[in-house]
């Protein structure tokens, strides 16, 4: 019994103390590591400020200024499904394709289509040919040339129904791709020839002046035929994958991370300053915020919602906000009760809800109210805004009621119906606060239901069970009739059931119109006639909102949202002493390059159909779309009016000059 | 016939035995008392009514609704100025009453699941368990097989087939739950079939039915009722990971798991949005589980000495 | 050597008895997948019907159900899972061997951990049965079941990745540090739950009357825990590791997703919402072998700690 109470007595003991060791310990370690840790929450929401930005002759910056490791870590949302160009879908494989990949034609970091792979093309008269001509100094990551056969061979596997492409329908405006879509064509007749090793001629069915906008999606991506035809649906992985854009892909760990490395072969490799990028994927959006304050990741995709104003305090220079070509709405099934043939209640609905509280308090950042079905920020086109849209919201909210009331609703007989959304940052949130603002303001029954995002697609597309539901679009390309093609009868997200014989037959003329001027009269005339019809209640237009290090520079916001990582680059960090975010850096940049005024909503210079159609019996009108896109016209203009288009801003060089042609 | 110096002596005696009304005490009333001492339990079972009391009759006492966006004090911390005690989340609903009536689905969705998995459970395993044999061996192996699935992805599967109606989350989590339950009632009736209780009403010639119902199954009765007490926070917290995900109840109807899951996004810009209903759902875990344990160590025979 | 021979013919049963188990889990889960709404080529762009055709031929998905399950079992009995429908550049054998080696490291590791420092934890909470230690310790473990670890994980990567920077925000790649976070939250429940279920088996014991004879015999107290207290306490906790698992690789769905891990896990969730019939199959089959054979294992531990179980089972 001895031997046991001293036993007893070391456990009590040691069991007493344990009780202290824990917090004994958390205090050790804080007193510690404290200053650190008191210091790391004071600067929480700091990186380190960059040098300033200096550029040479040629627009790049000088090397002292440069970070002497150039690896991004990207957030890319969910992880690609396949890196096959052909086949990918969604943004996060288009954002490696573009860094992997170089079409006919590709952008500079504000959204202008500069030369790619082509460094000039022709446009015929009639608008239904183009000839592109290839640089001769282009390389496959294997050192292969690039040549005009490789875009034939890309550009037929890619209407060939035997790949299976989702996206094929980009090819659609080419001559048979309908029909070898459809399978009625082989992919031989597909309207593409290679005229020899370096030129290219497409023939379009009709004038299509969006065409070299659409040149730069990964469905018009040459691919390398012998790797294709050796590996068969694996040449898409690290090792097998040859491509001829800037980088090189080196590995992929699914769901983890992919790797690229700097294509040596790319033409302009001597530019290309970035010499690794990774791309991590990110199911949980605050993680990946947690990880760039932690330092780790120097681009995020999104931001987590709800913390606008939080991030807007602590991380101020992080925080970048810029529009984005894409509209959010809600649409109505008009093949069912109680919105068919009811256009007065559907207006009612339309004019209850308060853009600017929905903009302010739900979306938060920055996003515009929206009154019309295209975006601003596509370059010469203002869409019709409709009266009610000048009037105040009370004004608004009274003719609403009127509307409801003469629809034969009141508070005794309210009007019920579904809301359906799918799973997604603010669908959640705007149908809450869409429910709410109906019952206010018309005493309105909504009920909510948020659908699994498969079950909530074939849901539209049956048209059978919906009432009200969720509904945008962000274009491929930046032209107005991307967004009103949607609306056209019988069109595959025509989730409305919208159906006007008028609009179709001004859709059909819009897509067959070469003069500029007309085109862009008929638009607004389509759109007009849409937004009288209220198929859909225009809510807002989108903006993208992410963080990014301050130090990484060469790229700019665009409202196309599209960025290459080879104009990116890391300055180096500013000293201590030095304050940092000095006037002299911003006046570098361009207003431009991190918008950080949301809403501010500036024009973006983004390829408008005016620029890229040619021609028209009118010269003085070719001029003028000419220069802006340094299209080539007539051989005797200037080769170098193309390569002007530059890949930076304007920017002050040591020696005060602009930048000049960099090609050849 | 009594003499009358015995009866002199005896009356009393009888007379006493009347007065003192003496009674045999009943197991159930030994496990009562043993209950009533364990301090933990007793608090617990206190600040479960009082939650009870709070999630029913909260909402209709507090004059903000739970779907009501409130839309000039969105995300705002408490404050008593604003009328919102305990803040709003960001789309100005008050987190209080939004609590409350989540408190409603969480605790609705842990006593139906459990009962659920209850009723299937008991009928399956004390079947087995009474009958042996072959009968036994091919029940209990199909609940080896519904066991070898990873039970958060059978509920994601049915989730995904048949939508997210409240009805089938409760379904959903007790088809899952029944399983334990089965096998802890195939394991008690098995060692209850032998005892000589239920020899004698074999012998007797009662049906097997009626002894599985009123022999085996009132003797299941401690096991059961511990093991409900235990499962209701389980499934509470399946739930919450369902909603985490995205599958569980439909706005605008909302539980603890839900609000948990959306606060913890926004710990850091808002945490009344995580802390309250944190709180709530913790206090409510913590006492089911006393509870629990306060009745399993009143009920189990094996702790007395 | 009765025993022994009884025990081989037993284990030999039990294995064979795999096989219609796996079957009516492969079976099940086949059919459910297909009853779901939704197929995996439905997406925002409109899809021309040659296409969508063509989709539909590639991955078999136009032959009759019945067809396409005696397909799929045909493959499987070859171990080939097919390809991945929504990463079209993957097998499925390939996506699970990749996954699988995260998933399993992490569900070791945390497994490991759960049990030792759960037994020690209950062990000392047992042996200290009702004093402030005991209450300390289940009441903190009680804290680790009641608090989800969808919350505990953001606090924890706060905590020690963003403010202090001493780990990783997410993300994994192969060194220690990485797996520090993901392995400690996910092991947490198990661990609580395992610290209280030893505490109840190890006092439990401690009262009976072995114990006590083993006392009256004069065995010096640590001799008396470590020889006749523990093997029979510890037999809830090993017969309880079967569904510690389960529940651990329910819990790696949300710690995968938090913590952006490439596991199992968040493939079938991801495979589950997007349709992708062959991976989600995949998935199902390998959580379900490791789980049978868990079990197996587990109950062939339980047998051997436990000898009255090994008659019993004979009956």
């Amino acid at each position: 019994m001895q031997n046991r109470s001293i036993k007893n007595g070391i456990y009590d003991s040691v069991i007493f103390l344990r009780q202290f060791v824990l917090p004994a310990s958390l205090i050790l370690l804080l007193g510690a590591c404290g200053d650190d840790y008191r210091e790391k929450l004071a600067n929480r929401g700091s990186h380190a400020r960059p040098v300033e930005l200096i550029l040479n002759e040629v627009g790049r910056p000088i090397p002292s200024i440069l970070e002497r490791q150039q690896e991004l870590h990207r957030d890319n949302g969910q992880e690609p499904q396949t890196l096959d160009p052909h086949l990918a879908e969604g943004l996060p494989a288009a954002h490696i394709l573009r860094d992997l990949f170089e079409g006919l034609t590709a952008e500079s970091p504000d959204g202008r289509i500069v030369p790619g792979a082509a460094f000039r093309w022709n446009i015929s008269r009639d608008g239904k040919t183009y000839t592109f001509y290839l640089r001769r100094d282009a390389y496959w990551s294997n050192g292969d040339p690039v040549t005009a056969e490789d875009f034939v061979y890309g550009l037929r596997r890619s209407a060939d129904p035997a790949t299976a492409s989702k996206y094929a329908q980009v090819l659609l405006p080419i001559e048979n791709a309908a029909e070898v879509l459809a399978g009625d064509l082989p992919p031989s007749e597909l309207g593409v020839t290679a005229m020899d090793e370096f030129t290219l001629q497409i023939s379009m069915r009709d004038p299509t002046p969006y065409f070299l906008a659409l040149l730069s999606h990964s469905s018009t991506y040459p691919v390398h035929r012998a790797s294709v035809q050796e590996h068969g649906s694996a040449f898409s992985r690290p090792g097998n994958l040859v491509s001829n854009g800037a980088y090189v892909l080196s590995e992929w760990v699914i769901r983890s991370r992919i790797e690229l490395v700097k294509n040596k072969n790319y033409w302009d490799a001597e530019h290309v300053i970035l010499e690794k990028v990774n791309y991590y994927p990110f199911e949980d959006q605050s993680t990946a915020l947690k990880r760039f304050r932690a330092g780790k990741l120097h681009w995020t995709s999104e931001v987590p919602n709800n913390q606008f104003k939080w991030l807007q305090e602590h991380y101020p220079d992080e925080l970048v906000i810029s529009p984005w070509l894409g509209s959010y709405y809600f649409g109505f099934n008009l093949e069912r009760e109680p919105f068919i043939e009811n256009l007065g209640l559907r207006k009612a609905l339309m004019l209850a809800l308060d853009r600017d509280l929905l903009t302010e308090k739900v979306t938060q950042f920055g996003e515009l109210p929206s009154f019309t079905l295209v975006p601003p920020g596509i370059r010469d086109y203002i869409s019709p805004v409709p009266e009610w849209a000048e009037w105040t919201q009370a004004e608004r909210e009274k003719e609403a009621r009127r509307l409801y009331a003469m629809a034969g609703y009141s508070e005794e007989n309210p009007l019920e119906f579904e809301i359906r959304y799918s799973a997604g940052e603010y669908n959640k949130k705007m149908a809450l606060a869409a429910a709410s603002l109906w019952k206010q303001v018309l005493g309105v029954q909504a009920t909510l239901l948020n659908e699994e995002s498969k079950v909530f697609l074939q849901n539209k597309q049956q048209k059978i069970v919906t009432q009200v539901f969720q509904a945008g679009w962000i274009s491929d390309y930046a032209d107005p009739y991307s967004f009103l093609n949607l609306f056209r009868t019988g069109h595959g997200r025509n989730d409305y059931g919208y159906s006007n014989s008028l609009y179709d037959a001004l859709l059909d003329e819009v897509a067959a119109e070469r003069i500029p001027s007309i085109r862009r009269r008929l638009m607004f005339e389509t759109e007009r006639l849409l937004l009288s019809d209220v198929p859909f209640i225009p809510l807002y237009t989108y903006v993208t909102k992410r963080m990014v290090n301050p130090r990484l520079k060469g790229w700019q916001s665009n409202v196309m949202d599209h960025h290459y990582s080879k104009h990116m680059f890391f300055l180096k960090a500013a000293s201590d002493e030095a304050p940092a975010t000095t006037a002299e850096t911003r006046v570098v940049e361009t207003e431009e390059q991190n918008s950080r005024i949301p809403g501010s909503a500036q024009e973006m210079t983004v390829p408008g159909e005016g620029d890229d159609v040619i021609l028209a019996e009118d010269d003085a009108e070719t001029a003028e779309a000419g220069q802006a896109q340094g299209l080539d016209l007539p051989p005797d203009e200037k080769e170098t009016d193309v390569s002007n288009e530059n890949m930076l801003p304007e920017a002050v060089t040591d020696d005060g000059t602009t930048p000049e042609d960099l090609l050849e | 016939m009594t003499k009358q110096a015995d009866r002199r002596v005896i009356d009393p005696f009888e007379a006493a035995l009347e007065v003192s009304d003496v009674r045999g005490s009943s197991p159930w009333e030994h496990a009562w008392h043993r209950l009533q001492k364990n301090r933990a339990a007793v608090y617990s079972a206190f600040i479960m009514a009082a939650m009870f009391l709070m999630v029913v009759f909260g909402p209709m006492l507090i004059s903000w609704e739970p779907d009501f966006t409130d839309w000039d004090y969105t995300s705002t911390p408490p404050s008593i100025a604003s009328g919102h005690w305990f803040g709003t989340d960001a789309v100005g609903r008050d987190i209080l009453v939004r609590t409350l009536s989540g408190g409603r689905i969480s605790l609705m969705v842990g006593l139906v699941a459990t009962l659920v998995s209850l009723l299937i459970g008991i009928s399956y395993g004390a079947t087995a368990g009474y009958f042996g044999g072959v009968v036994d061996r091919i029940m209990m192996r199909i609940v080896d097989i519904t066991y070898a699935l990873p039970f958060m992805f059978f509920v994601i599967l049915l989730m995904v087939v048949f939508g997210r109606h409240i009805l089938l989350i409760f379904v959903a989590i007790g088809a899952i739950n029944w399983l334990d339950m089965a096998r802890i009632v195939r394991g008690q009736t098995l060692s209850l079939k032998n005892t000589e209780f239920v020899e004698a009403a074999k012998a007797c010639g009662v049906s097997d039915w009626d002894i599985i119902r009123r022999h085996i199954t009132p003797n299941l009765l401690g096991v059961v009722i511990v093991y409900v007490t235990l499962t209701i926070p389980q499934v509470i917290l399946v739930e919450s990971f369902l909603s985490f995900l995205g599958l569980g109840v439909q706005e605008p109807l909302s539980s603890w798991g839900a609000l948990v899951s959306d606060g913890a996004q926004d710990m850091e810009s808002a945490p009344w949005t995580l802390i309250v209903p944190s709180v709530f759902l913790t206090i409510t875990l913590y006492c089911f589980n006393y509870i629990g344990d306060g009745l399993r160590d009143a009920l189990d025979p094996k702790d007395h000495f | 050597m009765i025993q022994d021979s009884s025990m081989a013919r037993h284990m030999l049963w039990r294995l064979l008895g795999l096989i219609p188990t796996l079957l009516m889990l492969i079976t099940v889960a086949f059919f459910l997948m297909r009853v779901a709404p939704g197929g995996p080529f439905d997406s925002e762009m409109l899809l021309p019907a040659e296409i969508e055709a063509n989709l539909n031929a590639k991955y078999h998905l136009d032959e009759s159900l019945l067809q396409q399950y005696f397909r799929y079992i045909s493959q499987v009995a070859v171990l080939d899972f097919g390809p991945s429908i929504q990463y079209k550049d993957w097998t499925v054998n390939e996506l699970i061997g990749q996954g699988m080696r995260v998933s399993l490291t992490i569900g070791l590791a945390a497994m490991v951990l759960a049990f030792v420092v759960g037994t020690l934890l209950g062990i000392i909470a047992a042996l200290r049965q009702n004093t402030r230690a005991d209450y300390l310790l289940m009441g903190v473990a009680m804290l680790g079941i009641s608090i989800p670890n969808f919350v505990i994980a953001p606090i924890l990567i706060l905590l020690l990745a963003v403010y202090a920077g001493w780990l990783p925000a997410g993300g994994w790649d192969w060194s220690i540090a990485s797996m520090v976070l993901p392995v400690v939250t996910l092991s947490l429940p198990v661990t609580a739950y395992i610290a209280r279920l030893t505490r109840g088996s190890m006092i439990e014991v401690m009262h009976s009357n072995f114990i006590r004879s083993a006392r009256a015999k004069g065995l010096p107290e640590r001799v008396v825990i470590r020889r006749h207290a523990l093997r029979p306490a510890l037999l809830p906790v090993i017969s309880f590791l079967g569904p510690a698992t389960a529940g651990m690789i329910s819990g790696s769905v949300i710690i995968e997703r938090i913590f952006s891990i490439p596991g199992l896990g968040s493939y079938f969730v991801q495979g589950a919402l997007n349709r992708d019939y062959t991976l989600v199959m995949g998935v199902v089959i390998f959580y379900g072998v490791l789980i049978i054979l868990l079990n197996f294992l587990v109950d062939m531990v339980y047998a051997w700690f436990n000898p009255k179980v090994r008659y019993d089972e004979t009956s």
